[in-house]
């Protein structure tokens, strides 16, 4: 390579689940970066086609994650981005077994090949806000340090929980290599497309009743902008990767111009269940524990070790509104008509009265 | 200070029966907006409603009182409606504390309870404070009175950031009052967040031992438990603000506990007070006892900050603060020979 690299900077990465819109914007986006020699991207499934068009720079290899151990030997890599942790159940594609079978499975393997691989020195693993679980009595803002206090019920958090065990067993197995663990929160944007994103993007929203989490988001360009420092610099350790500041919920939905629609909580988890039994449904018992406990992280570690502070939980919020403005069934500028009109109103009636009396 | 309070109650509890306005819009009616001559001259007029020269036209009279108040209070109302306020992270809500509940808090707080606050000025006006208060009165009001209290007489009209069971977040919509007026859970990553952000913590060490205790038992200060409250205040160098309230016994003095039905419905305790189970709702009314909230001088501990971990230490501390307030008890409740004086 012509290009001078710091020492940090890997030659070869191999970054798994490019088949999904955040793998493939990462892949496609250290393959921008000059210092990066080659990116290979591991996937089971084909990108979609507009995906493929972001990936013409990476080299692209269809295999399980099991098959990877083979791949990241062969290749020589010296930096693995784990992303193949499916947030929801895909009832097109095999739902939640298929779901735990890559995160779980898919990690466990891809760990124990990595384990094998003396050239791999940097591991990065996309982890969740969701490994603080979701309890009662829970601290408001979690810590890396913060344990979860129960084992949370939704099927995401559980994986999380899982992945995360088996990289702590990596680091110790394997201490000459960087370990990065990412707790991100739930992305939002203009320009992605998640579980999250479509329930705000409804006209009514559903939330549950007497409860108004607090909410915080990450934007997907601030996300995108972490792992690739990831990849780029040292940062061993976990971090929580979050927009400063606090929505909440009803907050939240009133921002975006929709309407709340109250359900009483057992009744949504078991709307939940029976959407999903039928096939449709994407709300999981992740998303209810969520939008009953909320989730609040310090971002304070991730601030002093990449040097880099994510855009504010309202402002990555403001972003994806200006996207999916379209949906919008109270705007603003109503309301502040609805509220010049009736002082207006009242004005003229007093001054009616007064004039009479 | 007194001074300035005293004015704006007569006029406060002279005009609020006339309208839901009036309390959304008393806060903002402190600071007037129309500086000199227009208000001065528009506020006397009207409360006596003049019939000599009438208004010319519409929105001709910014300056009158009540058209302020339907103007801040539909203000209030587009900005909730549209999202428009700021959450901290624990889901404290200033905006909605300032527009509705310290108004709410503020008629029970003055014309029911009648309260005497002594002692305001041991409360820091700037920084990190632990204010530690005596729990009772089978519904724990005291709280909520001690930071309508904070609110209302300190200079600075300081926030108290309350620290309440986890029983009180596993309620639905009483979890989300607490978290929006500033409360969260009793424990101590949370405790020390807030004061090493510099804010007034308020913390009952008795828990429901002190709220949930017989009427015979009243001021008679309950075990402090762990002294988690202590290490709290030791790790983050925050001095302790003893805190008296006396009053809250009176409001529901619990006879009894029936304590199968406490199990059956997964609470601490089944109170039984002269009113209540009996009258149903009505036994809902606290009865309107007089109360008196004396703050005592702050216990510094910013030289103490390497033994928070030292149990002998934390121990002494709070035996210090319990002898502290159970004193200002005494003292208060010789003031207040009869619990129901006006």
């Amino acid at each position: 390579m012509t290009v001078d690299r710091s020492p940090e900077v890997p030659g070869t990465v191999v970054v798994t689940g490019i088949s999904r819109p955040l793998g493939a914007r990462v892949a496609a986006r250290l393959a921008d970066d000059p210092r990066i020699a080659r990116v290979v991207g591991v996937d089971a499934v084909d990108p979609s086609p507009e995906l493929a068009a972001l990936l013409d720079r990476v080299e692209r290899v269809r295999a399980e994650a099991g098959a990877a151990g083979t791949i990241i030997a062969d290749l020589h890599a010296e930096a693995v981005v784990h992303l193949a942790v499916l947030t929801a159940p895909d009832p097109q594609h095999g739902g939640r077994a298929a779901m735990k079978e890559q995160n779980v499975i898919g990690t466990m393997q891809l760990l124990a090949a990595c384990q094998q691989a003396p050239r791999v020195r940097k591991l990065v693993v996309r982890s969740s806000t969701a490994a603080y679980g979701a309890s009662f009595r829970d601290p408001a803002v979690f810590t890396e340090e913060t344990e979860p206090r129960e084992v949370p019920r939704g099927g995401f958090a559980r994986d999380i929980l899982d992945i995360e065990g088996y990289v702590r067993g990596f680091r110790r197995r394997r201490p000459d290599v960087t370990a990065t663990v990412l707790r991100f929160a739930p992305f939002i944007g203009s320009t992605i497309d998640t579980t999250l994103t479509r329930y705000f993007a409804q006209p009514a929203v559903p939330t549950v009743l007497g409860r108004d989490p607090r909410l915080q988001f990450v934007h997907v360009d601030d996300a995108l902008e972490v792992l690739h420092r990831s990849v780029t610099g040292e940062h061993p350790g976990t971090f929580n990767v979050a927009g400063a500041g606090v929505l909440t919920l009803s907050q939240a939905i009133r921002r975006a111009g929709r309407v709340g629609v109250p359900v009483v909580e057992p009744g949504l988890s078991a709307a939940a269940g029976f959407a999903r039994s039928l096939g449709f449904g994407r709300y999981g018992l992740d998303q209810v524990d969520l939008f009953v406990h909320g989730r609040v992280v310090d971002t304070t570690r991730l601030i002093e070790e990449y040097d880099f502070t994510p855009r504010s939980t309202a402002a990555a919020f403001d972003d994806f509104i200006r996207g999916h403005a379209g949906g919008r069934v109270v705007r603003a500028e109503q309301l502040a008509a609805a509220e010049a009109a009736i002082l207006d109103g009242i004005r003229r009636v007093r001054a009616a009265v007064e004039e009479r009396s | 200070m007194s001074d300035r309070r005293a004015p704006r109650r007569g006029r406060d509890s002279r005009v609020s029966p006339g309208g839901p306005a009036g309390i959304n819009g008393k806060r903002v009616v402190l600071p007037p907006p129309v500086p000199g001559a227009p208000d001065a001259d528009a506020a006397p007029r009207n409360g006596q409603r003049p019939t000599g020269s009438p208004p010319p036209a519409v929105a001709d009279q910014p300056a009158d009182v009540w058209d302020r108040r339907v103007a801040s209070g539909l203000a209030f109302l587009r900005r909730r409606l549209s999202g428009d306020y700021e959450v901290d992270e624990f889901g404290f809500d200033p905006d909605l504390n300032d527009h509705v509940f310290h108004p709410v808090l503020r008629l029970l707080y003055r014309e029911w309870f009648r309260t005497e606050v002594f002692g305001i000025d041991n409360v820091p006006t700037t920084g990190a404070g632990l204010v530690v208060g005596n729990h009772s009165g089978t519904v724990a009001l005291d709280a909520l009175m001690l930071s309508a209290a904070l609110h209302d007489r300190h200079p600075e009209g300081r926030h108290l950031r309350l620290l309440g069971a986890d029983l009180v977040f596993r309620m639905p919509f009483v979890s989300e009052l607490a978290r929006k007026s500033g409360g969260t859970v009793a424990c101590n990553p949370d405790a020390e967040r807030l004061l090493r952000g510099g804010d007034l913590v308020g913390v009952f060490p008795e828990g429901f031992k002190g709220v949930g205790k017989h009427y015979s038992q009243r001021y008679k200060l309950q075990r402090f438990g762990r002294g988690g409250f202590v290490s709290a205040a030791l790790r983050t160098g925050t001095p302790i603000i003893p805190a008296a309230i006396v009053g809250a016994e009176e409001i529901y003095p619990m006879l009894a506990d029936i304590k199968p039905l406490a199990r059956l419905l997964g609470l601490p305790y089944f109170p039984v007070t002269p009113t209540f189970p009996w009258l149903g709702p009505l036994g809902m009314v606290p009865l309107p006892s007089k109360w008196m909230i004396e703050f005592c001088p702050p216990i510094p501990t910013a030289d103490m900050m390497e033994h928070a971990d030292d149990p002998m230490v934390v121990f002494n501390l709070s035996d210090q603060v319990r002898e502290t307030i159970q004193q200002a008890l005494h003292r208060l409740l010789e003031r207040r020979p009869d619990p129901f004086a006006p």
